[in-house]
């Protein structure tokens, strides 16, 4: 009877002892904002391959207000934590330096993915494509349906946004040598918010009475700007594009506001974030030309900045958005 | 007729037996509820009770506290300034324009500083000199200040400041205690005494209750108001400097918020929203909860989303209970 209890004893001791243990690797998933589909299914992603890998808890976390000052206190409540990684998309490629220096400091090894953060403040950063691939595939989604030419403008998310100003630059780019029948009137900003988008969307219809298109590099305004045009009855006359989740644009492309969209995948984006923090964790330096497996999604190498491209983007329209609209 | 003398000339703060009132007063209140959200932290996240934790927590609030501190007063007097967070980003903009001219420390903080007192005096002209409603003055002033700070900077960012200014926002005066924390408690007390032990803090009071009566008692409430709004410039400034050496850069969308949850941290410190009540200590208290709040629920990996709600929801609360319990009483 003693001896029961005396081993009951031990074991209630030594579950409660190893639950706040923490033996598995943590490794933080920081977005820019929480409750955007694109994100959800880089954690999706970021779930497999924590499962793949065996012993990883993957925390996935963001602001509700896509600002730097608000992932700054979500990056101190994880230093806090003694997470072993991060892996962030910032809002902001410099305001989070200091936070993240003082994370890599006390140890975490920090990886930025899709939007990146400054040299200084990450060990490597992972962009889901590669810029100019990405400003001449936005171009090129609107042109395949203006064999004519005509005026396009563009509908951003927020002007601080590093990686679409850096597309957007990249797209006027190759404007006048691969496109010269297409004409760029404008770039407005919606800040990723459905009501300025739409109300930006809108702006763009009135100013612009030939517009043929709107290139929406951002899933939020790409819906807003479809949405304007469903409901202003233009479809067939101004085709919206851009880069949007096949889930949250289906619609479209099945009403003809839209012929056809991109995207990269963000599913393997986040996995492939938590593979290269999984490295990181493990021992490996970062290192220029140094190369990583990532994976099934296969392998990246590090340039002189220590960033590495994971692929091209993906075209979505009427033929295959079906099959991946039930993915992402 | 006589006894009128008797009493003397002291006008008390309030009219009920002292000690039952601190029992019952709002900052006892707030007490409860920051000592209940701090033990519920410890149990509930084992990383809580930790020094360089408690110290990262401070940098939740310290900024927009220091603007809640000039806020409250301005409250107090009945008036409202909505344009702080844009007042910020014009001031860090004009750092970092002073900058690319090869501004030093000194004048870098010179620059924050000034920017802020400016703005603030360009409110406060505007509703004393030509006697326009505050609210809609900052709300144009806000759209306004950080117009400025867009068409300067657009899309681009200022960086590279020199790491002697990064101390302002990075450094620590002793062990764990940050030179934001140190700024905000000094602060705190200089503005307690302010409101509480000066002449000038119990006009902001009469001027609250009542402008047309301060006014015929002889109390210069333009030229208080005035004051009022340069002082919450000066905060404003003053967070600008700390906020941009915190984040080591300036982009035109910096602070962004920092408005609404200023003023949310006066009301919750018990200050009266239609002026005339309320305390600094109150005030204090109020950002300490809202960085116990935010900071313990980001330990549990708790959604910011989740997380206004909770704010949200305390604010309510808070605010609601010692109503009930008055209705309550009176009822009894």
């Amino acid at each position: 009877m003693k001896l029961i209890k005396l081993l009951a004893t031990t074991t209630a001791v030594a579950v409660l002892l190893a639950a706040p243990a923490y033996a598995q690797t943590r490794i933080a998933l920081v977005v820019k904002s929480l409750g955007n589909g694109f994100f959800d299914a880089a954690n999706k992603g970021a779930q497999e391959a924590a499962a793949e890998i065996g012993g990883i808890e993957v925390i996935y976390t963001g602001p509700t207000a896509a600002t730097a000052e608000a992932q700054i206190e979500v990056i101190n409540s994880l230093i806090a934590q003694q997470v072993d990684a991060i892996a962030i998309s910032a809002n902001d490629p410099d305001a989070l330096v200091p936070a993240l220096q003082k994370a890599m400091e006390r140890g975490i090894k920090v990886v930025s993915f899709d939007s990146g953060v400054a040299e200084a403040g990450r060990q490597i950063h992972l962009n889901p494509s590669e810029t100019n691939l990405i400003g001449e595939t936005i171009i090129k989604l609107a042109a395949d349906y203006l064999p004519e030419g005509g005026d396009v403008a563009i509908l951003s998310a927020a002007s601080t946004a590093t990686n679409q100003n850096a597309w957007i630059d990249a797209a006027k780019a190759v404007l006048p040598e691969k496109f010269p029948n297409i004409n760029l009137v404008a770039t407005v900003y919606g800040d990723d918010d459905s009501v300025k988008s739409t109300d930006e969307a809108k702006g763009l219809i009135a100013a612009y009475p030939n517009l043929k298109a709107i290139i929406a590099p951002t899933t939020v305004g790409v819906v807003a700007a479809a949405q304007v045009v469903t409901d202003m009855g233009l479809i067939g006359k101004i085709n919206v594009t851009g880069l949007a989740l096949p889930s949250e644009f289906k619609q479209f492309i099945d009403n003809g506001a839209s012929q056809a969209v991109a995207l990269w995948n963000p599913i393997d984006l986040g996995y492939s974030a938590v593979f290269l923090a999984n490295d990181l964790i493990k021992g490996e330096e970062a290192a220029p030309g140094k190369t990583f497996s990532i994976g099934r999604v296969g392998e990246v190498t590090l340039d002189d900045t220590n960033s590495a491209a994971m692929a091209v983007p993906f075209q979505f329209d009427k033929t295959n958005i079906e099959e991946f609209s039930k993915i992402y | 007729m006589t006894d009128i003398h008797a009493t003397g000339r002291s006008l008390p703060n309030r009219l009920d037996n002292p000690l039952k009132s601190a029992v019952l007063s709002w900052e006892s209140l707030l007490v409860l509820v920051a000592v209940g959200i701090f033990l519920l932290n410890s149990f509930a996240s084992p990383y809580f009770l930790n020094a360089y934790s408690l110290s990262d927590l401070t940098f939740n609030f310290t900024e927009k506290g220091l603007i809640a501190l000039a806020m409250a007063l301005l409250i107090i007097s009945g008036e409202i300034d909505l344009s702080v967070a844009a007042i910020i980003a014009l001031a860090s903009t004009m750092m970092g324009l002073a900058l690319q001219y090869g501004a030093d420390t000194p004048t870098l903080v010179a620059v924050g500083v000034g920017v802020g007192i400016l703005c603030g005096a360009f409110n406060g002209f505007l509703v004393t000199g030509l006697k326009l409603p505050s609210i809609v003055v900052t709300i144009g002033t806000m759209s306004l200040f950080r117009g400025i700070a867009f068409i300067v900077l657009g899309d681009q960012s200022f960086k590279g400041y020199p790491p002697s200014f990064s101390w302002f926002g990075q450094g620590y005066v002793w062990w764990v205690i940050s030179l934001e924390l140190m700024l905000f408690l000094v602060s705190a007390v200089i503005y307690w005494v302010l409101l509480h032990r000066t002449n000038f803090g119990r006009r902001v009071f009469a001027i609250g209750n009542n402008d047309v009566a301060a006014q015929f008692s002889g109390v210069r409430v333009d030229r208080i108001k005035f004051i009022l709004f340069c002082l919450t410039g000066l905060m404003s400034g003053i967070a600008a400097v700390l906020l941009t050496a915190r984040l080591g850069s300036t982009r035109p969308s910096i602070a962004e918020g920092f408005e609404l949850e200023a003023i949310t941290m006066v009301v919750l410190g018990g200050v009266s929203i239609l002026g005339g009540a309320g305390s600094i200590v109150g005030v204090v208290l109020a950002a300490l909860i809202i960085g116990l709040v935010t900071f313990g629920l980001g330990l549990l990996n708790v959604p910011g989303i989740v997380m206004t709600i909770f704010t949200g929801s305390l604010l309510i609360v808070v605010i609601a209970l010692p109503i009930l319990f008055r209705m309550w009483r009176l009822r009894a």
